[in-house]
C-alpha cells in the first residue's frame, strides 16, 4: 500500500468510527485514542463490530464508506466554521470534533428533512445492529466471547445445543379480567 | 417454437393469501403453479442467529419507503414463517368504518356476520389455540396486570401456536425451530403440494401481460440463493388465471409494472394503502414498583422471553365510539437488531442514539413493548415501480429502499396521540414504568402488517378490485392478500386477511371453469375436517360457487 493509500485508509476508519461511537459511544482502547472519544467506560459500538460489520459487502454500504468518510469530514469542516472552532490538523475534521460537537452533527445529519438524513440513518442501523445483534458474527459466538452489546443487553446464552429455550415464562395465573365483550373463540365482539 | 410452460392457475406468493387459494385450486382439480421470491426453508433451517444470512435475515424483507417502512416475510409461507401468531377476529364496527370519505369503506356483502363462516374455516385449518393465563408470557402477564391495575381489562390473544410444542425459544421471527408456531407450512401449503400444485422458491414476479387468448404470461427472475440483489435468469408461465398474493407492499407494484402490458390499471392500484395504524412504545419498567404495586417479580432471565403478543387491551375496541378513537394496546416482545434503533429516551430531550441510548438499551430486559392498532387515513401511495421486485435492495438481504409514501393525516396523528396517552396513563401509573413511544422521525412510521394497496370495495373509484377480489377491468386476474383489505383492522390483520382469501376462492373457481379449466369447488380443510366448509356452504352460491 503506498504511504497516500493507506492514509487515505486511516482517514477512513478513524473517521467511521468516530461516527460509530457517536451513535454508541464506548470506552478508548488506549491513550492515543482519538476516534473513540471515551465517553462511556464500556465498549460501544466500536468494540462491538461495526467496522466488520459495514466492511462486510452483505451490507450494501461497504462501497459507500470513502464517500460517507468524506461527507462526514466536509460536514465536520463546515460544523468547525459555523462555531468558530479550531480543529487539530493532525487527525480528519470529524474526528477532531469532540464528542458533544459530533452528537450534535449527527442530530442535524439525521434530522427530519436533511436531503441525506437516509443515507446516514442507514449507516446508523448498522452500527445499531453490531451492537444491539452483532450481526456480523454468530450470536452464540458473540456472547461467549464477551461481545459487548450482548453482554450489556444481558441476553442470555443459549443451551448446549445452540439453541435458546426458556422454562420458566409464566406468572401462570390470571391477571386481569377480560373484557366483557370477548366472543366463544377469544375475539373481540 | 414457443416453449412457455402453461397451467391453469399462477400464483404469485406463498403467503396467507396464495397458499389459502392455491390449496382450494389444486384441491378442486386445477393444475396451480406458485412463485414465490424468497427461499424454502423448513424447521431444521431456523437459526437461533442474529448474524446477517441466518434465516432470520433470509426471511425478512424490509422496504424503507417516505414516511413509511415496511418488514415482511420473503419465504415460502410468506408472512406465516415470521408472525407472532396472532390471530384475532376484527371486531364488528371494523367493517363498518367510513373513514375520510363518510361512505362505508368495506363491499356491503360483507359484515362481521357474513365473515364470520369464513373466520371458522381459517380456525379449522390452522390451529388457533385460545390462549389461557397459563399461556401468557412474563410481559403478557405484566402487562394484563397493569392494565387491572388501572381498572382496565386484558385478554389472552388466540394464537397459531401449539403451546404444548413451544419451547419460549425467544426467536419467533427467526422461523419455529420447534414448529410449534401454526405456519402455512404445517397446513394449507402441504395440502397444496399433495394436491399437486407446484412451489417454486426464488422465483421473483416482475409483470404480467396478456395473451391473445384472454389468458395471462407472468415474467419472473431467478433470484440467487445467498444474495438477493443478483438475479440469474428470467422466465415465463402462461395461466388461464393469476391470483396475486405477494403482500400489500409488493402486489400493487407488480400491477403497476404491468400496466404498459396489461393496459390502464383501476385508480386505486398502489394506493390508500394502510400500515394497520401501528406504532410501538417502549415502556421501561421500575422493578421495585412493579413488586410493590403489582406485586410481580421480574424474573431477570426470563423477561426477555416472548411468545410474541399474548395479551392485548380491548377497552377501546367499542364501536360507540368514533371513528379515528378506536384503538388496541397488545403487548409485544420485539428482539433486537431491527427495531432498538427507533427506541427513544425519555425527558426533555428525547434521544435514538448516543451515551442515554446505550443506558437504555443495558434496561433492554426491562423492556415492555406495547403495540397499538389505531384507525389510520389509508394516506400511503406508491410512485412509479422500481426496476425489479417492490424494492431497490441495498444489503443482500432484507433492506430495500421501496417507492411508498406515506403522510400521515391529522386523523392518524391524533389517533397514535390518543394511544400514546393511553399507554401512559396505565404504565406510568404509580411508577410502574417510564413510557416513550419509538419515533418516526428516522425511518417513519413502521408496519409488519400492511394492508389496502388494491382494495375491495363496491365504488369503483377508490377500490381496485370488486367484492370478490377481481381486478377491475382485468377479468382473470385476482388479489387475495393483506391489500384487498380496505382499510385498518384495530387488530392483527392475519386472520381477516385469511377469511377474505377463503371467501374469495369461489369466485376464483367459477372464473377458471369459465375459461376452460376442469376445477371444482368444495374442499375441505387442509386436515380433511368439513365442519367449516358447512358452515359457509350457504353462502357458496352468491359468490359464483
Ligand atoms: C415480524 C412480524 C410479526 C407479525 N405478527 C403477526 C401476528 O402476530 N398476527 C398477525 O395477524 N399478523 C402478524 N404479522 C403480519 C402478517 O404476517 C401479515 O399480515 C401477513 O403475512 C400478510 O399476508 P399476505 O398474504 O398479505 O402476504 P405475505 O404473508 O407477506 O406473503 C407475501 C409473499 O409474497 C412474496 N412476494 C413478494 N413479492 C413477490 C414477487 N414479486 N414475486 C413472488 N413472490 C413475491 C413474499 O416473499 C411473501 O412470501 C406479522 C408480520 C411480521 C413481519
Amino acid at each position: 500500500m503506498s504511504a497516500q493509500l493507506s492514509a487515505d485508509h486511516e482517514t477512513r476508519v478513524t473517521t467511521l468510527e468516530a461516527f460509530a461511537d457517536t451513535i454508541i459511544p464506548g470506552a478508548r482502547r488506549s491513550d492515543q485514542d482519538r476516534a473513540v472519544a471515551g465517553a462511556s467506560p464500556t465498549g460501544g459500538a466500536v468494540a462491538a463490530g461495526a467496522m466488520e460489520l459495514i466492511h462486510w459487502d452483505a451490507t450494501g454500504i461497504s462501497q459507500s464508506l470513502d464517500g460517507y468518510a468524506r461527507a462526514l469530514n466536509e460536514h465536520a469542516r463546515e460544523f468547525a466554521q459555523q462555531h468558530g472552532l479550531d480543529l487539530d490538523g493532525d487527525v480528519p475534521p470529524f474526528v477532531a470534533l469532540g464528542f458533544e460537537q459530533r452528537t450534535d452533527l449527527v442530530r442535524v445529519l439525521t434530522a427530519p428533512g436533511h436531503p441525506d438524513k437516509a443515507l446516514w440513518v442507514l449507516l446508523s442501523l448498522f452500527c445499531y445492529m453490531a451492537y444491539d445483534s452483532a450481526a456480523h458474527t454468530g450470536t452464540a459466538a458473540a456472547l461467549a466471547a464477551g461481545h459487548p452489546g450482548l453482554t450489556s443487553m444481558r441476553l442470555a446464552a443459549p443451551g448446549a445445543d445452540g439453541l435458546w429455550r426458556f422454562p420458566s415464562w409464566s406468572y401462570g395465573r390470571q391477571l386481569a379480567d377480560l373484557h366483557p365483550g370477548t366472543t366463544d373463540t377469544g375475539s373481540p365482539a | 417454437m414457443n416453449s412457455v410452460e402453461r397451467t391453469d392457475v399462477l400464483v404469485v406468493g406463498t403467503g396467507f393469501g396464495g397458499a389459502i387459494a392455491a390449496y382450494h385450486l389444486a384441491a378442486g382439480g386445477a393444475r396451480v403453479v406458485m412463485l414465490e421470491r424468497g427461499p424454502w426453508l423448513t424447521a431444521a433451517d431456523y437459526d437461533h442467529d442474529f448474524k446477517l444470512g441466518s434465516s432470520y435475515t433470509r426471511l425478512f424483507d424490509f422496504t424503507v419507503g417516505d414516511g413509511m417502512s415496511v418488514l415482511g416475510g420473503n419465504c415460502v409461507g410468506g408472512g406465516s414463517v415470521v408472525y407472532f401468531a396472532a390471530m384475532p377476529r376484527a371486531p364488528r364496527f371494523v367493517f363498518e368504518r367510513r373513514g375520510s370519505v363518510n361512505r362505508r369503506m368495506w363491499p356491503s356483502s360483507i359484515t362481521r356476520d357474513t365473515l364470520d363462516p369464513w373466520y371458522d374455516r381459517v380456525a379449522e385449518s390452522i390451529a388457533i389455540t385460545r390462549q389461557g393465563w397459563d399461556d401468557v408470557s412474563y410481559s403478557g402477564g405484566l402487562w394484563a396486570a397493569a392494565c387491572r391495575h388501572a381498572g382496565r381489562t386484558a385478554n389472552p390473544v388466540p394464537a397459531a401456536v401449539d403451546t404444548a410444542a413451544c419451547t419460549n425459544c425467544n426467536w419467533m421471527m427467526a422461523g419455529c425451530r420447534f414448529d410449534a408456531k401454526q405456519s402455512l407450512l404445517l397446513n394449507y401449503l402441504p395440502a397444496a403440494l399433495a394436491h399437486g400444485a407446484a412451489i417454486r422458491p426464488l422465483h421473483e414476479v416482475q409483470s404480467i401481460a396478456r395473451n391473445p387468448d384472454g389468458g395471462y404470461r407472468v415474467h419472473y427472475q431467478l433470484v440467487d440463493a445467498e444474495d438477493y440483489r443478483i438475479t440469474a435468469g428470467e422466465g415465463s408461465i402462461d395461466a388461464e388465471v393469476v391470483v396475486l398474493a405477494a403482500g400489500a407492499a409488493a402486489t400493487p407494484v407488480i400491477l403497476q409494472r404491468s400496466a404498459a402490458a396489461l393496459g390502464p390499471m383501476p385508480h386505486a392500484v398502489g394506493r390508500y394503502f394502510s400500515g394497520n395504524g401501528e406504532r410501538l412504545n417502549t415502556a421501561v419498567l421500575n422493578e421495585e414498583r412493579v413488586r410493590e404495586v403489582l406485586g410481580l417479580e421480574l424474573d431477570p432471565a426470563a423477561f426477555q422471553i416472548g411468545k410474541g403478543p399474548t395479551v392485548a387491551n380491548w377497552d377501546r375496541l367499542d364501536g360507540s365510539l368514533p371513528e379515528y378513537t378506536r384503538f388496541s394496546l397488545e403487548q409485544l416482545y420485539f428482539p433486537p437488531g431491527l427495531g432498538t434503533i427507533l427506541a427513544l429516551t425519555g425527558g426533555q430531550d428525547p434521544r435514538w442514539f448516543g451515551l442515554e441510548k446505550k443506558e437504555l438499551l443495558s434496561h433492554w430486559q426491562k423492556w415492555l413493548i406495547i403495540f397499538q392498532m389505531i384507525e389510520d387515513d389509508n394516506e400511503g401511495v406508491f410512485g412509479p415501480p422500481p426496476a425489479r421486485g417492490n424494492a431497490d435492495r441495498v444489503s443482500q438481504q432484507m433492506l430495500g429502499l421501496g417507492t411508498l409514501s406515506y403522510k400521515p393525516t391529522l386523523n392518524t396523528q391524533a389517533a397514535w396521540a390518543m394511544a400514546d396517552a393511553e399507554c401512559k396513563d396505565i404504565l406510568e401509573r404509580d411508577g410502574l414504568a417510564t413510557v416513550t413511544p419509538w419515533t418516526n422521525d428516522l425511518v417513519g412510521a413502521y408496519t409488519v402488517h400492511p394492508l389496502a394497496s388494491c382494495r375491495i370495495g363496491d365504488d369503483p373509484r377508490t377500490s381496485a378490485l370488486d367484492d370478490r377480489h377481481e381486478l377491475r377491468g382485468h377479468p382473470g386476474i385476482f388479489v387475495t392478500d393483506g391489500s384487498a383489505v380496505p382499510a385498518a383492522l384495530t387488530v392483527n390483520p392475519a386472520m381477516t386477511i385469511s377469511a377474505l382469501a377463503e371467501r374469495a376462492v369461489p369466485a376464483i373457481v367459477r372464473a377458471a371453469r369459465e375459461r376452460g379449466v376442469d376445477v371444482r369447488y368444495g374442499a375441505p380443510a387442509p386436515d380433511g375436517s368439513t365442519a367449516g366448509r358447512r358452515g359457509t356452504a350457504p353462502l357458496v352460491p352468491a359468490l359464483g360457487g
